[in-house]
């Protein structure tokens, strides 16, 4: 067996035991952090395969930002359950839904390994393509160029999600501040830890973009961390959410989605279609979507987290 | 030597599977979000090993943020209280 | 040169690996969370440490090889900090006798 194959086995092994680790542990907590800590397992695991852009993504959002989502709704849960008298599910339940799992994890195994080898790919299509685009990563050129009006959607329902989660607060605290206060310890090691590393994460979410014309990276994944550095200074006390009815929030949230669709429109006018790209001009019309897109991922992503307003309502 | 590196990379993987066992069992909370450290950790020397080994691209990125998001998950989790 | 490079690689890489193993082995063997603590955070950073100077020699021009070197000194950072509040964590769940 050769090193490669064992250092895989190796991966797919302890993901397989943390992912069952996952659904079988007693307590909420100790499922979550086998569930982040699969995460960051399996960037490994895509970088094994080959998609480091996956791999980056992976880690953002199942590291940090999945991880602080189930944290806070086990929060939540808690709270209500101790309020409420606990209702346990029967063995039937139980064991229907486990039949009902196991049917669809055999459902998209089958369907995989049914998949003809090479299995059907567009790959060689878009790596031939890729000059046009005045770009080097295929990646990159997918999802900006190839699939423009993909992204720009997935944009758009990141924000309807938001929208959801705000129509979760109570009536008089719309347009209030989301999630709590946290306290702030000045010369504390939190707060230290956080002064240092969020400038780090800042500058890094930002080379993240830049690079992500040649090499793995993205306005996604930039976006990502930009939005978990705000999370962390929230918990260290360091700032506070702001208003959710403030005018700044809203064109930062909608900033991002507006410039892709307007510079969508006007590639009728300039290079023959909606989202067409004008040719010689590629790269910096990109460049200048991707930077409001990213900070409008950043927002969208750290306001989901945050949650529906819940103090110092508008009313 | 990319046959050296990836056998320690796997040799690296099993070692902190083998820790995980351990950590995840607990008991008490501070044992499980060490987890996340040494995931953090052992996954970032088994993530150099073998992109240096295979000379993908990108590699010390994926490292980089794994270094600042694992740092960030556990911070997230020592401010979760747990009951 | 080269040869001597690729040596250096492997001693460390070694002994990066050797740190790794003795880390594991403090997290099994030692009594209790603090303890535990120790050793997964000073072995195992002092084994990526030693991995990260093995694996200079291979990094791509200058840049790479300060990437390296940054990723080591986050996790030492990140590291140092992020077991004084699991330490606080455990203090919390079992208040010293």
């Amino acid at each position: 067996m050769t090193p490669a194959s064992l250092l895989d086995l190796g991966i797919g092994a302890v993901a397989l035991a943390l992912a069952a680790f996952a659904g079988a542990a007693r307590s909420s907590f100790a499922a979550i952090v086998g569930f982040v800590a699969l995460g960051l397992l399996l960037a490994l695991a895509w970088l094994r395969l080959g998609a480091p852009d996956v791999a980056l993504t992976e880690v953002a959002i199942g590291g940090g930002l999945t991880g602080l989502l189930l944290i806070g709704a086990e929060r939540r849960l808690r709270a209500r359950a101790m309020a409420e008298a606990s209702d346990p599910v029967s063995t039937r339940v139980r064991v229907a839904a486990a039949v009902l799992s196991a049917g669809v994890a055999a459902g998209l195994a089958a369907a995989v390994l049914s998949l003809p080898i090479p299995a059907p790919t567009l790959g060689p299509a878009a790596l031939r393509e890729l000059p046009r685009t005045g770009l080097d990563n295929p990646v990159t050129a997918a999802l900006i160029a190839f699939r423009a009006f993909d992204t720009l959607a997935e944009k758009v329902v990141l924000l309807l999600a938001l929208v959801g989660v705000w129509s979760l607060a109570p009536d008089r605290e719309w347009g209030g501040r989301p999630g709590q206060r946290y306290p702030l310890d000045a010369d504390g090691v939190l707060a230290f830890l956080v002064r240092l590393l969020v400038p780090v994460g800042v500058v890094f979410g930002g080379y993240i973009l830049w690079v992500s014309a040649g090499a793995p990276g993205g306005a996604f994944q930039g976006g990502a961390i930009l939005a978990t550095m705000w999370l962390a200074a929230r918990m260290a006390g360091l700032t506070d959410a702001p208003r959710l009815c403030a005018s700044r929030v809203r064109w930062a949230l909608a900033a991002g989605p507006l410039v892709f669709f307007a510079a969508g429109l006007a590639g009728p006018l300039v290079a023959g279609g909606f989202l067409a790209w004008p040719v010689g001009f590629e790269k910096p019309v990109i460049v200048a979507i991707e930077i409001p897109l990213m900070l409008s991922i950043a927002a969208v992503l750290g306001l989901l987290l945050a949650g529906p307003a819940q103090r110092d309502g508008a009313r | 030597m990319s046959e050296f590196l990836l056998t320690v990379a796997a040799l690296v993987v099993v070692t902190v599977a083998i820790g995980l066992l351990r950590v995840l069992r607990g008991p008490g909370d501070a044992d499980r979000i060490m987890a996340v450290q040494l995931l953090g950790t052992g996954g970032i020397a088994a993530l150099l090993l073998a992109g240096s080994a295979t000379g993908e691209a990108g590699r010390v990125d994926v490292a980089l943020i794994l270094a600042l998001l694992a740092a960030f998950a556990s911070i997230a989790f020592t401010k979760a209280p747990s009951g | 040169m080269s040869g001597l490079l690729d040596l250096w690689t492997v001693v460390a890489v070694s002994g990066g690996a050797f740190f790794f193993l003795a880390g594991t082995v403090g997290l099994l063997r030692f009594p209790d969370v603090l303890t535990r603590l120790h050793a997964l955070t000073k072995a195992d950073n002092l084994g990526l440490g030693l991995v990260v100077l093995g694996l200079l020699p291979r990094a791509e021009g200058l840049q790479g090889a300060v990437k390296l070197l940054s990723v080591w000194l986050l996790v030492m950072l990140s590291g140092a900090t992020v077991s004084q509040l699991i330490a606080r964590v455990a203090g919390r769940e079992s208040p010293p006798a």
